[in-house]
């Protein structure tokens, strides 16, 4: 048994985690909702996808590891179209674009 | 202290903090948003409990669905919150009570699990030794299908009965009409993109979902919810109508579930000797033939529930 999994899992969601809690510092941080929402993406793109990328190497094979992929690309779809929903409620006038 | 136990200790805080937050929110969104957070906060206690059954129950049913029901009914309540007269003394109290109720409720399950002699007394090594009999490899849905069958008939007729009571609601000038608002397709808009893009692949999971649940953490109710949420997202995006309240094939579907369940139920006196028991050289496959019927029934009714009462007319 190697420790390079182990290490490469702990390393990626260690990364990831760390851009979890820059996103969350964003969203209390920042003056407006674009760009508290700009923030989030990140946490939720990067930060899932280092997370989901730290646990492959602990995979059971295939299977589970396609299906890790899919929720990132599932969530990664879901929040893109989260987020420009909120966006489109948020801005002044309400207008597209 | 380990680390497991220190990530539990944090999560019940917030699991309290955020039921707390619900309750003294000063708007109903407000409250609705605490709420969905609290059921994932609670789906992720049932994971650490090792209970991924209920877990997946409560993210799905007791987070997802209801948090959508009960956005509706605060997009509902906000015309009547604006006015003056509201948030006022009565609320107050009102809350008040909320908070002294829960706290009695939570302070009485403490008492009962603190009081559980040690080992706590289990069915478990009986569930398992009998599950050979029904052909199922997830004690959960033995349960809920096999033993305690019973209990799911009723849970999924007090389903069509929440959808009859809303649907009670609509004025009979409008019987016969669509339930909700229209929603238009913008076929530039990412609502669309999203539904055309997520809705086939969330029919897939949901078919899955339902489909491991007979050997793994999964079942009926949960692949039901996928299913209605992606005729729900469908139905927001625009793509679909919702269908008037009246159609035949509408109440069929609605219906199907239960009294395939029912049928099987009676056929057990025949078969088996009693209402809704197996033979236990069938029982997977009658199993089987009960939750297909019953998950189409579930999901119709869910997503009608999201949908609301009748209110417009076709075309409108």
């Amino acid at each position: 048994m190697s420790l390079a999994p182990h290490t490469l899992t702990i390393l990626a969601i260690l990364a990831g985690a760390f851009f979890f809690m820059a996103g969350t510092i964003g969203l209390l941080r920042f003056p407006d909702p674009l760009s508290r929402l700009h923030a989030l993406t990140k946490a939720d793109n990067l930060g899932l996808g280092l997370v989901v990328l730290g646990l492959l190497f602990q995979a059971e094979g295939l299977l589970p590891a396609l299906k890790l992929v899919a929720i990132w690309l599932l969530v990664l779809l879901a929040g893109a179209t989260i987020t420009q929903l909120i966006a489109h409620a948020a801005r002044p006038n309400g207008s597209a674009g | 202290m380990t680390l497991a136990m220190a990530f539990d200790i944090g999560l019940a805080l917030l699991v309290v903090g955020v039921a707390t937050w619900t309750i003294v929110a000063h708007n109903t969104f407000a409250a609705v948003v605490g709420f969905v957070a609290y059921g994932l906060l609670l789906a992720l206690v049932w994971v650490r409990l090792a209970a991924p059954d209920v877990a997946l129950t409560e993210a799905a049913l007791g987070s997802g669905l209801t948090g959508g029901l009960l956005l509706g009914a605060s997009t509902r309540l906000r015309r009547t919150e604006t006015s003056e007269d509201a948030a006022e003394l009565p609320a107050g109290a009102l809350r008040l009570t909320a908070v002294g109720l829960c706290t009695l409720v939570a302070a009485g399950l403490s008492a009962l699990v603190l009081l559980l002699p040690v080992p706590a007394a289990t069915l478990a090594p009986q569930a398992m030794a009998s599950i050979a009999a029904t052909g199922l490899g997830n004690p959960v849905t033995a349960v809920l299908m096999a033993y305690r069958a019973i209990d799911t008939l009723l849970e999924v007729v007090v389903l069509l009965l929440a959808l009859v009571g809303i649907w009670s609601l609509a004025p009979d000038r409008v019987w016969d009409s669509l339930p909700g608002p229209r929603h238009h397709a913008d076929s530039e808009g990412f609502l669309t993109f999203i539904a055309q893009l997520l809705v086939p692949v969330g029919i897939l999971v949901g078919i899955h979902i339902f489909w491991v649940g007979s050997d793994a953490p999964g079942g009926e109710f949960q692949g039901a919810t996928i299913l209605a949420a992606m005729w729900v997202l469908a139905m927001m995006a625009g793509l679909v109508d919702a269908p008037p309240v009246s159609r035949r094939w509408l109440r069929l579907v609605l219906v199907v579930g239960p009294a395939v369940f029912f049928a099987i139920g009676l056929a057990g006196f025949a078969m088996a000797g009693g209402f809704l028991a197996y033979p236990e050289s069938h029982a997977k496959m009658l199993i089987v033939a009960i939750e297909m019927p019953v998950t189409l029934s579930i999901a119709a009714a869910l997503a009608l529930l999201v949908a609301g009462p009748p209110e417009r007319a076709p075309g409108r």
